[in-house]
């Protein structure tokens, strides 16, 4: 079986990558191959990882409060680029209101404090199972 | 001695006995530092530095860097403030003064943190969201318009780029007519923890150690109530760190400021007395109090006997504290106010000099004023009802407390002793030791988490369906198109003749190792935007790669 690849990113400025490397480590753990790209990545840095490393999946991480004009971006980048097949998550210190501006925009998924790692590694894997079928 | 021993050999033996029956909470009961606690402490638990007699004011200082700490003046509370624009921010800082807040504590957004202007493509998106926009002197001029310099104390947190924005502070004060000498507050000016746990680094790390060597020279001879550097052990905390590696990092650091600047030339009482520290205070209750305590006898240590200092004013720790950002929960937040007013005691209990309590909506967005008012009232019920302000060190000769100073204390040395045979914290957050320490720490606290073998009330254990979020506070997004605007009005009004002659005269002080200071000084008066300033440096010393490992 092809190991499941995933990209993390940083976008934006802020220098909080605790969770992302938490995260990171858990999809390793969990078998997966990831890639951390880190830290203040602009959305088109992103893309042409996501792009160059092959990846199922990009993860966003960001704490700054830009996430509603940054992980958006990213989403469109990948779909211009033709890698929409690319699925992007994200997580944060994000408010609830602004999580379904962010599910439209594209983004599969949002993960607040407290989320169980649990909970993120199935998603990944059902995410990326979807995508494949 | 031998009775006791005795004494305490049967009492054990009793107390396995009825485990066999009545087995405990949990196998081993440990602190965050992985420290193993025993049952109960006795006097057979006391270190023999405690047979020294310690009192507060003397050294080691364990008990305290003042003989009667709060019976004098209380802590300074300091709550951490600044969004959007200099404006908005200046009203907040009013606002806080007239509650009784005793000192400013600026938070600059992050394109100013790393020295961009709003009109960066870089700053898309964050400009104004996590502390104030500061693109010249002129937004400066807004932020502290009506404060009285000479009145209030401040503190900074910026680092890479803390020259340039004490310049313009010190060119404001210059303005209102306030004399340099009566300055009071903090530049974070840690660049070392920027590497390791924060993330707003701009250039390598020798010039950067050459610009804060610049800053103690430059503050010792012309701004001389100024702490120049704010070590900080918060930031390595929040990123995962235990208690012990907390202090060892931030002392590792602080050990190579001190050589930088003995190296460069300067007399370590000429500017030691002006270094300051910033630690966390999470909920381990008594390990944190016992990290303070032993803090202050490390670095008083260090001081004297490895830098050969005289002054007693070199050797005190003295710091402020915050609350553990990252123990707050963005399920049931009002809980938040207890986790933080508990944390906030252990600092009080541990001798800080300053405190921030963090608001209980912080795991959600920036605090409203609301919450920002019970964070500060937490402060203020602690200092004028509890009582614990009024003996110093009141938990000094616990068995308990003194035991746990003294473990802390024994592997802070082990881990500084490694750090030094690595070559010093410059080699050892090349090598990526130090990141790797601490992520590691952060993995095995969420799993500790996951398996619930540490209980986190309201996320993994005493869950409630959770109700809308209360009211958070956004920051407009038209900020950062008015702060653009701003900007590029103070570009066609300012004399760019001057302001290129003083770009250019930076330029050449770094190129030949003079201060920066005055010239940077020079180009702040010019209205030369943080970016330009910052520009011309990054082109002289190169900017760091980081090396990311997970």
């Amino acid at each position: 079986m092809v190991p499941i690849r995933v990209l993390v990113a940083k976008p934006g400025l802020d220098g909080h990558d605790r969770g992302a490397k938490v995260v990171a480590r858990a999809l390793r753990d969990a078998g997966m191959e990831v890639i951390y790209t880190g830290l203040r990545q602009s959305p088109e840095q992103i893309v042409r990882a996501a792009i160059q490393e092959d990846v199922d999946m990009v993860g966003l991480s960001c704490l700054s409060g830009a996430h509603n004009s940054l992980f958006p971006k990213v989403v469109q980048l990948l779909k211009e680029a033709g890698a929409e097949d690319i699925q992007v998550f994200g997580g944060g210190v994000i408010p609830e209101s602004d999580i379904p501006g962010l599910l439209e925009a594209g983004v599969r998924a949002v993960f607040t404090p407290g989320t169980p790692l649990e909970e993120i590694v199935n998603f990944v894997r059902e995410s990326v199972k979807k995508g494949d079928a | 001695m031998a009775d006791k021993q005795e004494r305490l050999a049967k009492w054990r033996a009793q107390l396995e006995k009825a485990l066999e029956r009545f087995p405990e909470r949990k196998k081993s009961f440990t602190t965050s530092s992985g420290i193993e606690l025993k049952t109960v402490y006795t006097d057979l638990d006391l270190p023999p530095a405690v047979d020294d007699f310690p009192l507060p004011g003397e050294f080691p200082y364990t008990r305290g860097v003042q003989r009667n700490m709060y019976r004098g003046r209380l802590w300074t509370m300091r709550q951490y403030a600044g969004f959007a624009t200099a404006e908005e921010s200046n009203e907040r800082y009013k606002y806080l003064l007239s509650q009784g807040q005793t000192g400013l504590s600026v938070a600059f957004d992050l394109p100013t943190q790393i020295g961009l202007d709003s009109d960066h493509p870089l700053a898309d998106g964050e400009v104004g969201k996590v502390g104030v926009a500061i693109d010249s002197l002129a937004d400066m001029e807004v932020l502290f318009k009506d404060i009285p310099l000479d009145k209030v104390s401040t503190s900074m947190t910026i680092n890479a780029p803390a020259m340039v924005l004490l310049a313009m502070y010190l060119v404001v004060a210059e303005k209102q007519g306030v004399d340099w000498a009566s300055l009071k507050g903090t530049i974070q000016n840690d660049i070392l923890k920027e590497y390791v746990a924060r993330g707003t680094y701009i250039f390598p790390p020798e010039p950067s150690l050459k610009i804060i060597t610049d800053i103690f020279a430059f503050c010792a001879e012309n701004v001389p109530n100024w702490n120049t550097i704010s070590i900080s052990g918060y930031h390595i905390r929040e990123a995962g760190a235990t208690a012990v590696q907390e202090i060892a990092y931030t002392l590792a650091n602080a050990i190579c400021y001190v050589e930088s600047a003995i190296k460069a030339g300067l007399n370590v009482d000429d500017f030691a007395p002006r270094l300051s520290f910033f630690f966390n205070a999470h909920s381990n209750f008594f390990e944190e109090i016992a990290k303070f305590r032993a803090a202050r006898k490390l670095w008083a240590e260090i001081m004297r006997h490895r830098f050969g200092a005289q002054n007693p004013k070199s050797m005190l720790l003295r710091f402020h504290t915050q609350t553990g950002g990252s123990t707050l929960t963005a399920q049931q937040p009002d809980n938040n106010i207890v986790r933080v007013a508990l944390q906030a005691l252990s600092a009080v209990l541990g001798g800080t000099q300053s405190l921030h309590t963090n608001s209980r909506d912080e795991a959600l967005a920036l605090p409203s004023e609301e919450s920002v008012r019970i964070a500060l009232r937490t402060q203020q019920i602690i200092a004028h009802e509890t009582g614990v302000a009024d003996v110093v060190d009141p938990l000094g000769g616990s068995y308990y407390v003194e035991s746990l100073t003294a473990e802390i204390e024994k592997r802070v040395k082990e881990e500084l002793a490694k750090i030094d045979a690595m070559g010093g914290a410059v080699a050892a957050i090349n090598s990526g030791y130090i990141q790797r320490q601490i992520q590691d720490s952060a993995y095995q606290f969420q799993m500790a988490v996951e398996t619930k073998e540490q209980i986190i009330v309201g996320v993994n254990q005493f869950t409630v369906e959770e109700e809308t979020q209360p009211d958070l506070l956004r920051v407009d997004p038209s900020v950062q198109a008015a702060q653009i605007r701003r900007l590029q009005e103070l570009k066609s009004r300012r004399d760019s003749a001057k302001v290129r002659q003083a770009l250019d005269a930076v330029a050449a002080a770094a190129r030949e190792g003079a201060n920066l200071f005055p010239p940077v000084l020079d180009a702040v008066r010019s209205y030369a935007t943080l970016g330009e300033i910052c520009g011309v440096l990054r082109e002289v010393y190169g900017e760091y790669q980081a090396k990311d490992l997970i």
